[in-house]
């Protein structure tokens, strides 16, 4: 059994790098250990940021918390709440899809770039993020960024952080923005489209100025296990919008007009939306008990259902859309089919593909995150050097 | 008042300079190489213009593939490189050096393509800001971040920067409405970062280059996002007895969890000096003025203004004035983008840009105002407030070296106070030389080793943008 370890303040997590550093002791970093599937490298031990728990600061007028990055999201979220505020990106929980257990972290929230429905308007977690600390592999203690909406003060290093999954840094503490909850939301749902017409419709939607916060296309394959059941028969287009009710209600009814010519349209109250909204982020379809190949696949709005149509004459898959169809859950039948993917993807236009999910010797065998081309590879290995000269974090991102 | 150093120029680079120019013009077309010391006085300075320095050489390249080929020549022969894009920084980000050739990017201006279904467009890096914008507003979208120099500043020098303006408080600053880069490296190598599809695949390089003043690479495409244009948008003006009352106004709305598009705030000698320029209807009976925006429609718009007046009221508002008409509208945003402008024809001023939590703005004017007094010097306020943005104005004269000094002190110290409030040196218009010596103030030497690292990491030799940003004493040896 690889040894976990805890360290309980930055300092200490600081020396046990530096001192790690001596003996060429690899780190697998983890958080709430929710994306256990993903295999930590050979002979890594387990650093994990558990010990570095609480919020620091919360200031609910100056709309930005700092916390530990070992806090549990649970807690952040809970105390946003009771101030009417959130995290605008809608972070992603993994735990259905990959049968996971443990406890989301804010800071493996932000080292995964782990980002909703909502990230196609309002930004990623990294477009929250503010400022950092973190100990490099150097054993020393860096911050980057700062507390303030606006920072330009020298190189935006917490961009790099986020979504870097362990590769650069072991995230000691984060300060991110939120925003006021919406007093209300409501579901616009258009039935019948194909792929095709659901991806008209949708960039329709988002030309219109009705502030359109979500914008998804469950295709009838996948469309009776959201919501319990409860959309109308057929594919279902789905664009919710958030707001002040008085405000909603207006919007709702101009975009209803708006999408008529599509299909056929109908509302889901805000109860539904919720329940909706959680399982369009949470992949809640491929939350099957099964270890079959789940990838998530970021390509434009436009080419996420060429993608689809273009694999399904040559492989068994079932996906559906959310970020106006640029966001593409996909499961395939056994194979990930890793190279047919990401030949398609640049055949389309562009984008990557993450394998979230497969069998233990699949994960091990496949590139779960998208190569990238020699010149970019070139200086992503660069940068992870001049945080991790000695190479002590390992992830599966960066080698 | 010459006391921001540069580095030294490199002598083997200046004995080789007619050499170089030869070199320069045989890669580049005809009519691309400014070599003419005459010719180069324009290139000399930015918007940042107490400092100043001649290039080498000026290139002017009409495609990337030339900007590799110029960057591939100089990285070659050790010759330091300055990316510009229209000059417009106001902390001299775009001011070159004795041994540098500065790489313009003023021929490459053209919007290559608009793709609404995506919401994207992609332009090359001499486009203006504004230009986007105008490409696309007929058809209901527009580009979001929205410096005050819109008209004249370029997308390239806006990623380098990553510029902010006026209303970010809803829709982000550069970096958050930026898909992806062709960017050349040092070495000439052309890569792309991101592109249509959202996120980064790999580590958020594009993340680390907005924002990176020209130091790792040089932009000369780019992908933006556009955004539906809101049905209508209607500035209101609230005046106050007091800075103070207008600032906790500012917190108080934002704690209410209402976002107005933009919340700019002017004091009473900013308020003179705009309105004095712009005859934009400015309430001269006030202390302090906020310009709050709000978007929607006409049903939001008055709900949104409902509530904001009656927070307001709580704070002794004296006049709240709502436009009648656009043309109303946007002589109010003439008024405060033209501050800048305005504030240069009655003085000399220097412009600083901290960035302050919200709970700090009373506290902060007022600290700012007994810094000016102090140095027995006069301040006009205008920023925004709804970030905590403060953009002081400090008028001095500038043909007296004594008053100059004493502005250049006067600004130090407010920054040190913005940092020392929780803040940090720049919001939105970059550290380039101006903050540079500040930078140990907010950053440890832990903190700007990493930075640097980074930086070396693109650049392992210091030639692009070499005076800039970090402080030149204890930097690694290139």
């Amino acid at each position: 059994m690889t040894p976990i370890h805890e360290p309980l303040s930055e300092e200490a997590a600081a020396r046990l790098v530096m001192i790690a550093g001596l003996s060429a002791t690899p780190f697998s970093i983890s958080g709430g250990g929710t994306r256990s599937l993903l295999p930590a490298a050979d002979g890594a031990e387990q650093l994990s940021t558990r010990g570095l728990n609480g919020i620091v600061a919360y200031n609910p007028a100056e709309m930005t918390m700092t916390a530990r990055a070992g806090t549990p999201l649970e807690k952040v979220e809970a105390a946003l709440a009771e101030n009417r505020q959130m995290l605008a990106f809608e972070p992603v929980d993994l735990r259905g899809v990959l049968g996971s257990s443990g406890i989301p972290t804010i800071g493996g929230v932000f080292a995964t770039n782990a980002s909703g429905p909502r990230r196609f308007v309002a930004g990623a977690a990294r477009d929250s993020l503010l400022g950092v600390r973190f100990v490099n592999g150097k054993g020393e203690i860096v911050k980057a960024g700062g507390r303030v909406m606006k920072n330009v003060t020298g190189l935006d290093l917490a961009k790099l952080l986020a979504g870097s999954h362990g590769s650069l840094a072991l995230l000691t503490e984060v300060t991110f923005r939120v925003l006021p909850m919406p007093e209300t939301a409501v579901t616009i749902v258009i039935s019948g489209l194909n792929d095709a017409e659901a991806t008209a419709a949708m960039a329709t939607a988002m030309g219109l100025p009705v502030e359109v916060s979500g914008a998804a296309h469950l295709p009838e394959s996948v469309r009776g296990r959201f919501a319990g059941g409860a959309l109308p028969d057929g594919a279902a287009t789905v664009l919710r919008l958030e707001g002040l009710a008085a405000s909603v209600s207006v919007r709702a009814q101009k975009l209803a007009d708006a999408m008529a010519g599509f299909g056929a349209v109908s509302q889901c109250d805000a109860g539904l939306t919720q329940r909706l909204w959680r399982e369009i982020r949470d992949a809640a379809p491929y939350a099957d008990g099964t270890s079959r190949p789940l990838w998530r696949v970021s390509v434009a709005p436009t080419a996420g259902q060429q993608l689809v149509a273009a694999l399904r004459l040559e492989t068994g898959v079932d996906a559906f859309y959310d970020w106006q169809g640029g966001l593409v859950w996909l499961r395939m039948e056994s194979d990930p089919e890793a190279a047919l993917l990401r030949r398609y993807i640049k055949a389309v236009g562009g984008g990557h593909a993450t394998l979230l999910r497969a069998r233990p010797d699949v994960l091990a065998a496949t590139d779960i995150f998208q190569p990238q081309a020699d010149a970019v590879a070139a200086l992503q290995t660069a940068v992870k050097a001049s945080f991790d000269p000695g190479g002590l974090f390992r992830s599966r991102m960066t080698g | 008042m010459d006391q921001i150093a540069f580095l030294e120029p490199r002598p083997a680079v200046l004995s080789r300079r007619r050499e170089i120019v030869a070199d320069l013009l045989d890669l580049l077309p005809e009519g691309c190489l400014v070599h003419e010391p005459r010719e180069l006085v324009p290139f000399e300075t930015d918007a940042f213009v107490s400092y100043r320095r001649l290039p080498l050489a000026v290139a002017l390249p009409e495609t990337t593939q030339q900007v590799a080929a110029v960057l591939k020549y100089c990285h070659r022969y050790g010759v330091p490189v300055v990316p510009r894009g229209a000059g417009t920084s106001l902390a001299g980000g775009a001011i070159p050096q004795e041994d540098a050739v500065v790489i313009g990017l003023s021929k490459m201006a053209q919007i290559l393509e608009v793709d609404f279904a995506n919401r994207t467009a992609t332009v090359q890096a001499g486009v203006t800001n504004l230009a986007i914008s105008d490409a696309v507003s007929a058809d209901g979208y527009f580009y979001a971040p929205d410096p005050s120099s819109q008209l004249a500043c370029t997308i390239g020098g806006n990623i380098g920067m990553n510029s902010g303006g006026a209303h970010c408080l809803k829709y982000g600053v550069t970096t958050n409405n930026l898909l992806g880069v062709k960017l050349v490296l040092i070495d000439g190598t052309i890569v792309d970062l991101g592109g249509k599809a959202l996120d980064a695949g790999g580590l958020d390089l594009l993340g680390v280059v907005c924002g990176g003043e020209g130091q790792l690479g040089i932009v000369t495409e780019a992908t933006v996002r556009l955004v539906a244009r809101p049905e209508g948008a209607r500035p209101v003006l609230f005046g106050f007895d007091s800075s103070e009352e207008a600032g906790a106004c500012v917190a108080d709305v934002i704690g209410a969890g209402i976002i107005p598009v933009a919340i700019e705030f002017m004091d009473k000698p900013a308020i003179e000096i705009c309105e004095a320029f712009a005859q934009a209807g400015y309430p001269m009976d006030v202390e302090a003025l906020l310009i709050v925006e709000v978007e929607g429609s006409e049903a939001e718009m008055d709900a949104m203004l409902a509530s904001i007046i009656e927070i307001a009221g709580r704070h002794g508002v004296k006049v709240v004035k709502e436009c009648q008409s656009a043309t109303e509208a946007a002589l109010i945003w003439k008024g405060r983008k033209s501050a800048f402008g305005a504030t240069g024809r009655i003085a000399d001023y220097i412009c600083m840009d901290g960035t302050v939590p919200l709970s700090q703005l009373p506290h902060v004017l007022r600290g700012t105002a007994e810094i000016v007094a102090k140095h027995g010097l006069r301040v006009a306020n205008v920023f925004h407030a709804g970030d905590g943005n403060m953009h002081p104005l400090i008028l001095f004269n500038a043909n007296d070296p004594d008053d100059a000094a004493r502005a250049e002190a006067a600004g130090n110290e407010i920054l040190k106070l913005c940092v020392d409030a929780g803040g940090c040196l720049t919001g939105e218009h970059g550290v380039g030389i101006e903050k540079r010596d500040l930078m140990r103030h907010q950053y440890s030497e832990a903190d700007l080793a990493q930075q640097m690292a980074v930086r070396a990491a693109f650049d392992p030799q210091w030639l692009l943008n070499p005076s800039k940003v970090f402080p030149l004493e204890g930097r690694p040896a290139a």
